[in-house]
């Protein structure tokens, strides 16, 4: 599959400080539209500061990020989240005392409209707003498989519903952007293997964009059409998985100056 | 016909928890309505039975505790419902009590507003109607709410403890000291603001001592509080303060807006403690600033705390106990204790020391509170064995 020209995200020069430590330097990255691309690179690159920066958490010393044609940069979360992009997190993070269902329409927050007197009144309208968003939610979470654990709460779900779950929620936002940091954390290879069917799944029925971060070398490589590879904060390679799995500086990175010196003689 | 069995489903789509909660709170407000209006006052009424009942449930105590059954519904929605710790709730109550005092009584002499009022309009002053004025008092809470809460709601909850606590202290301050600001008399300083106009309500005005039909008005307003509590509860902005109480961070990434949504929780329980203030003044018929101190915010908050974060009925028993022990239970403990035992201990200055017993005793054994959010017994009670792992919203349906 190649990928289109058109971008719905295009950060560019990128740069993250803390203090002394330059987490991302001068990072351009870009997604095609409805593509699966990923950031791979060792423990510490700087890849969940760098999505960090994208859905408005922090925000880059230097660089700006374009969404579409509207520059996002300076966007609070919410915002950004509420205008297409969405993530799950490396650490789970759901709202564990709430309903699968429940965490779902939480998400849909900003696409509601009832106030607090129409939701007091429960007015007609209010009701259909609920129902029609319950509908949603209970859909999507067919959608990814957990359908029937939609009233029970998040934290009773198994370590790979949450994970579904997480995706769920993300996929409740209606994203054009679907960002997921290391999803297959905690997953045996078998789980993982399902995984990447699924990320298809998601791009091709909900017709999003995804971006990966990913730990599993075959996943990321079975599932991306681009990788960029970052360390130490900077890019060192950008390409197709058969370009970054020959690519020199990568297995450096990755193995260690000394063994690819020692595979080289 | 079909209107009966249209609302017969409605009401089977309510959690039957609820349900029974609510016609139990009804039931118990009907006896005891019935015998403060009726049993009291009547000739025939054993005198044991009446001295037991003036002294340990006084109809006074029981309508006093109901204003506090309201402040700490509203309190709830901030603390139980949003997560956010604000220990200067007082400062609205305050602002309704003045609000009452302001626009129902003679205290604004050089004015002469009427408005649907129950006294007549040649009263000089700003009258207007009690339940109006729990619209104003409401609304004008509301105001300061998001006028306190828009640069402090930002703020890590602890320094937001330090802020709300801070205004909590200016506030009544501003009425203790407000009898002369640039020669406007605002607040009638330490002598406060008394004889407010009768509730007026169709029937018959009631005035400071009509108890028995106060009460109804009282426990009505709780009731309103714990429908819209409820109902906010289970919505859009409901699941949102929950969210933000659970995870802020994630809450922000899945599209809520921190501010406007933590806002909204203090401005709705700012809505509350108006609401509160005003029933307190018609209550002690007055408005005096220095009732409004630092304890009633701890008070309010022990309540929510015993009663069960978040549960609105846990909240007013919390509220119904804490309240009750504090005006007549230890008063009415000392003094059969002392004629018993001849001493003279008094009770009432252990207050605040049983109070800090039953919160350490509290958050040590019974987090939860009293009857918790099906939720937080989840989390809390984690390591016991067989705990019901169903959701609340199941067993509800
Ligand atoms: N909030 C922060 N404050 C200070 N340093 C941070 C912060 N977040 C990340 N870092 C540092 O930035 C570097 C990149 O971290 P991270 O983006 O989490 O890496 P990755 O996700 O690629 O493993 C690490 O050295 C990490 O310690
Ligand atoms: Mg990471």
């Amino acid at each position: 599959m190649t990928l289109s020209n058109e971008l719905v995200l295009d950060a560019t020069h990128i740069s993250v400080q803390f203090g002394g430590l330059l987490a991302v330097n001068d990072v351009s990255f870009n997604i095609p539209k409805k593509s699966v691309v990923s950031l791979i690179g060792p423990n510490g690159a700087g890849k969940t500061t760098f999505f960090n920066v994208l859905t408005g958490l922090y925000k880059p010393s230097e660089g700006k990020v374009m969404f579409g044609d509207r520059e996002i940069t300076d966007l609070p979360p919410h915002k950004i989240a509420s205008i297409g992009l969405a993530r799950t997190f490396q650490n789970i993070r759901l709202f564990g005392l709430m309903t699968a269902e429940e965490n779902l329409m939480v998400a849909m927050h900003s696409h509601l409209k009832s106030g607090i007197a129409s939701t007091i009144l429960r007015t007609p309208r209010q009701r259909k707003e609920e129902k029609e968003a319950l509908d949603t939610a209970r859909e999507i979470l067919d959608f990814v498989g957990i359908g029937k654990w939609a009233t029970e709460y998040a934290r009773n779900l198994s370590y790979g519903d949450q994970r579904r779950l997480e995706v769920a929620r993300a996929l409740a936002l209606k994203p054009e952007i679907l960002l997921l940091d290391e999803p297959t954390a905690g997953m045996n290879p078998q789980e993982s293997g399902v995984f990447v069917d699924f990320v298809h799944r998601v791009r091709d029925a909900r017709d999003v964009a995804i971006l990966l971060i990913e730990h599993d070398m075959s996943v990321v490589m079975s599932v991306s059409e681009r990788i960029t590879v970052l360390d130490r904060g900077e890019k060192i390679a950008e390409g197709s998985p058969e370009e970054i799995r020959s690519n020199q500086r990568v297995i450096e990175a990755y193995l260690g100056k000394a063994a690819s010196e020692g595979r080289g003689k | 016909m079909a209107r009966a069995a249209r609302k017969a489903k409605k009401a089977a789509k309510q959690p039957a928890s609820h349900r029974t909660w609510a016609l139990s709170y009804l039931a118990v407000a009907a006896v005891m309505f019935v015998v403060y209006q009726y049993a009291l006052p009547w000739e025939g009424l054993p005198l044991p039975i009446y001295d037991f009942l003036q002294l340990w449930l006084p109809p006074s105590s029981v309508n006093e505790a109901l204003v506090y059954v309201i402040c700490a519904l509203g309190l709830n929605i901030v603390v139980g419902y949003a997560g956010l710790l604000d220990l200067g709730y007082v400062a609205f109550w305050a602002i309704g009590g003045y609000s009452a005092g302001w626009f129902m009584s003679n205290f604004f002499e050089q004015w002469n507003v009427h408005g649907l009022a129950s006294v007549a309009t040649t009263e000089p002053g700003v009258h207007i109607n009690f339940w109006l004025v729990l619209v104003i008092g409401g609304a004008v809470c509301a105001f300061f709410g998001v006028i306190i809460g828009a640069p402090t709601l930002r703020l890590k909850s602890d320094y937001l403890a330090l802020v709300t606590l801070g205004f909590g202290e200016i506030i009544p301050q501003i009425f203790f000291n407000g009898e002369d600001i640039n020669g406007f008399n605002l607040s009638n300083g330490t002598k406060g603001i008394t004889r407010l106009d009768p509730i007026p309500t169709g029937v018959k005005d009631l005035g400071p001592f009509d108890f028995g039909s106060k009460f109804v008005v009282f426990v009505l307003l709780a009731a309103i509080m714990v429908f819209i509590s409820l109902q906010l509860r289970r919505g859009r902005l409901g699941r949102a303060w929950l969210a933000i109480r659970e995870d802020e961070l994630a809450a922000s990434m899945m599209g809520v807006p921190l501010m406007r949504t933590k806002l909204a929780s203090y401005a709705v329980g700012a809505v509350a403690g108006g609401i509160g203030g005003v029933a307190f003044a018609t209550h002690v018929d007055g408005v005096y600033a220095e009732r409004f101190n630092f304890s009633i915010s701890i008070f309010l908050l022990a309540m929510v705390v015993l009663g069960g974060m978040g549960n609105v009925w846990g909240v007013i028993l919390g509220a119904f106990i804490l309240a009750w022990v504090n005006s007549t239970g230890l008063p009415a403990l000392g003094d059969t204790f002392n004629s018993q035992f001849g001493t003279e201990i008094d009770f009432p200055s252990f207050t605040f020391l049983l109070f800090g017993l039953v919160l350490i005793f509290m958050i040590l054994f019974k987090r939860e509170g009293l009857i918790p959010e099906s939720r937080l017994r989840l989390v809390l009670h984690e390591g016991d064995a067989d705990e019901e792992l169903k959701p609340a919203h199941e067993e509800e349906k």
